[in-house]
């Protein structure tokens, strides 16, 4: 708060829009939409690491690859270091593409498999660089160093490495271009739980010397805590919470957030034992067919009638902790507001 | 936890072999273990750890080739599985001993419907006529939490959702009402919401049905919730096992005790810094004649390469294979 300069926005999204067509029939019309993402707005600061997190199918990859424009958005504005590109051209896109890149979940399904890894992780370089063949090979090893691959590797094809290995040459094809952000789509989630922390130790270490600037998405709500410093909780489309990490994981605000973290298991038997779950009924809904009022209405603990119309907007209830509930409407629900508010200034107490 | 009596299940010494093109793989070596009634054992490890051979290999559902299950005994309420006839363990797998698998998809027949997959066992192994199976079916689909069930006898699976398929799985292999339930990774493709659904349901069930369940996950924190007792893997062997709190607050194996380091927490102190275990998970090309986890290992001695540590006894109930003692910090005696 008394940072003399204010920290660059690096990433802002804003009302951002993915729907995907339905078509049905005999005639292939179109009969519907996919609303993965529904009007989200957010911005990423220059050195953080956002993490994104909800249950499958709500938005999150979607959300993404929107920001990264590998799709044409339904709608909204996404500006990266101050450049809009929510309706950017093939050109501009172009010329952004060094600067913005992505880790994903699959580096099995990611890498092809009849490329050399000094290919993979070299054809950023011969798509956007004019480097000769031996400036490439340095840079192809001095990129196989930055992630701890073996150089005497780099004629070898992915099968050829474990799966903490392959995700290691997807993140130094990311890296080639000397990108400022990049968006991790569960990177560590096909790892095996002893190779996880490799990974994120590696994507940490690389961020601190290379200034990167990280979405990153998982539904691993532990991991998220560990890496990110600023996290977003998406459901069926939408962003219900977004928090400074130890406020969303401390004081959690959005009923859904509560019931996410409480679901999570804690490896330690006492804890568990001791430990009041809330659990959800049922489903989440089809994002083509989403409930009226509150997306989470049909699955919402404490849900009010209200929650079943109208579709609570995004306020800010503590510093940096925005929620879309109606429980935080005071006109609506004052004694509900009342202990939002109380426990609102404990969170700051706890944020100092 | 009544402890004392005979165990519903007493594997000894079980070894199972994959022979492939490239030539042989040990996916599980000398694995002993016993369940008793009633309880809940956890079997944690890494993927490739040995979990799922193992327990396909209990119950002959390995295909031979490649799998041979070379070596051990598997004894059932004192009737040795690896010995009897095919048709006697379908029986035993239709009827005492009750299956759910990761994906209930793979397992769950797409042409026929919920209510005729649950029946059928109904019908075969406990001789009930369509009707009575059919009042029997719509109790365990109401049993296992799903909604309108009478109705939803007729839906066939690709109706259901991740989470009420797994509870259909539940549901068929309850059927019979067995001993013996074995849960491989059951949770592991759900969200993490839908997996507390389960984990709950399946604490319920315990109390309400009192049998014994083998629950495999590659999990910490699943394990720590629903175990009464654990077994570690690695490298297609045990390389521990405790009581659930005790392997918790007194891991004894240098894998356990790493593992437990290197996963972050959701409540209490954040972790700043992840603790890695470098390197890799063993090949199993030969059969173990040194430690398996010896090379990621950060108290490896000469000992650790010349031989396979046994299974010792470390404390109450409480065993591991490792010549490493972490009370003092050096090699055990002996
Ligand atoms: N290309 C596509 N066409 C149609 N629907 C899609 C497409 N991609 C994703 N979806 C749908 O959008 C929703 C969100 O998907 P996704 O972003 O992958 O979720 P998450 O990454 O959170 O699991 C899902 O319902 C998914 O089926
Ligand atoms: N059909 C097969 N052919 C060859 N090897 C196999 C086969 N099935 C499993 N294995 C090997 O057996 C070992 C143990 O596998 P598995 O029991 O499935 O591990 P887990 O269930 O712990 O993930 C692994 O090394 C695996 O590669
Ligand atoms: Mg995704
Ligand atoms: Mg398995």
């Amino acid at each position: 708060m008394l940072d003399a300069t204010p920290p660059l926005r690096l990433v802002e999204v804003r009302n951002l829009k993915m729907h995907f067509p339905i078509f049905s029939g005999l005639l292939r019309r179109r009969s519907g939409e996919v609303k993965a993402v529904d009007d989200v707005s957010f911005d990423i600061y220059e050195g953080e690491t956002l993490g994104l997190v909800g249950e499958s199918g709500c938005g999150k990859s979607t959300c993404g690859r929107a920001v990264l424009r590998l799709y044409d958005i339904t709608e909204g504005s996404i500006r990266i270091g101050g450049t809009e590109i929510g309706d950017a051209g093939y050109t501009t896109l172009r010329a952004m593409r060094p600067t913005m890149q992505m880790v994903f979940q699959d580096p099995q399904a990611s890498l092809n498999p009849r490329m050399t890894v000094a290919r993979i992780i070299g054809e950023p370089l011969d798509e956007h660089t004019s480097l000769s063949k031996a400036e490439k090979l340095d840079a192809i090893y001095d990129l196989m160093d930055a992630v701890g691959l073996n150089r005497n590797f780099a004629n070898r094809y992915p099968h050829e490495f474990s799966g903490g290995q392959r995700q290691r040459i997807g993140i130094a094809r990311a890296l080639a271009l000397n990108p400022k952000f990049i968006v991790c789509d569960e990177p560590i989630a096909a790892l095996d739980v002893s190779i996880q922390a490799q990974v994120v130790n590696l994507l940490e270490d690389l961020q601190r010397r290379l200034g990167l600037t990280y979405l990153f998405i998982s539904h691993d709500l532990s991991m998220v805590r560990h890496i990110a410093d600023r996290v977003a909780v998406m459901y069926l489309g939408k962003i219900v919470e977004l928090a400074p990490r130890d406020a969303l994981y401390a004081s959690p605000k959005h009923p859904y957030t509560e019931a996410l973290l409480s679901a999570v298991p804690e490896p330690d038997p006492n804890l568990e034992s001791a430990r009041d779950r809330i659990l959800l009924e049922g489903d989440v809904p089809s994002p083509s067919n989403p409930p009226a009022g509150c997306n989470f209405c049909t699955r919402c603990p404490k849900v009010m009638a209200v929650c079943k119309e109208h579709e609570p907007i995004t306020r800010e209830v503590a510093p940096g902790q925005f929620v879309a509930c109606h429980l935080y409407d005071e006109e609506i629900s004052e004694i509900a507001g009342k202990t939002a508010a109380h426990e609102a200034d404990q969170s700051i107490q706890q944020g100092e | 936890m009544p402890d004392g009596g005979m165990p519903v299940l007493d594997v000894k010494d079980l070894k199972t072999v994959f022979l492939t093109r490239s030539g042989e793989v040990h996916a599980v070596n000398s694995v002993s273990f016993d369940l008793k009634a009633g309880e809940l054992l956890g079997v944690v490890g890494e993927s490739g750890s040995g979990k799922s051979v193992t327990m396909m290999s209990l119950i002959g559902l390995l295909p031979s080739p490649p799998a041979e299950v070379r070596d051990g005994s598997v004894l059932f309420n004192g009737e040795d599985l690896l010995a009897v006839k095919e048709e006697r363990l379908r029986e035993l797998r239709g009827a005492r001993i009750g299956f759910v698998f990761q994906d209930p998809m793979t397992s769950l027949n797409p042409v026929f419907t919920v209510g005729y997959q649950i029946m059928e066992p109904l019908r075969k192994h406990m001789g009930l006529n369509r009707a009575e199976a059919r009042v029997r079916a719509c109790e365990l689909l109401e049993l296992v939490g799903i909604p309108d069930a009478k109705r939803r006898l007729g839906d066939y699976p690709h109706q259901f959702s991740g989470g009420m398929r797994q509870r259909v799985m539940i549901a068929i292999a309850l059927a019979c009402d067995p001993d013996v339930l074995i849960a491989d990774e059951p949770t592991t493709a759900l969200d993490v919401t839908i997996q507390a659904q389960i984990l709950e349901l399946m604490k319920e069930l315990r109390q309400r049905l009192g049998m014994a369940v083998i629950w495999i996950t590659h999990d910490l924190g699943v394990i720590a919730g629903i175990a009464d007792r654990v077994i570690v893997m690695y490298g297609g062997q045990i390389v521990e096992q405790a009581p659930v709190k005790e392997l918790f607050a007194n891991p004894q194996h240098p894998y356990t005790r790493a593992l437990l380091k290197t996963i972050p927490h959701i409540t209490g102190a954040r972790d700043e810094k992840l603790s890695v275990i470098e390197g890799q998970p063993p090949i199993l090309a030969d059969p173990p004649v040194a430690c398996a986890f010896r090379a990621r290992c950060l108290h490896r001695f000469d000992r650790c390469d010349r031989e396979n540590p046994k299974r010792r006894g470390v404390g109450p109930s409480h065993d591991a294979a490792c010549f490493w003692d972490p009370a003092t910090g050096t090699p055990r005696n002996a």
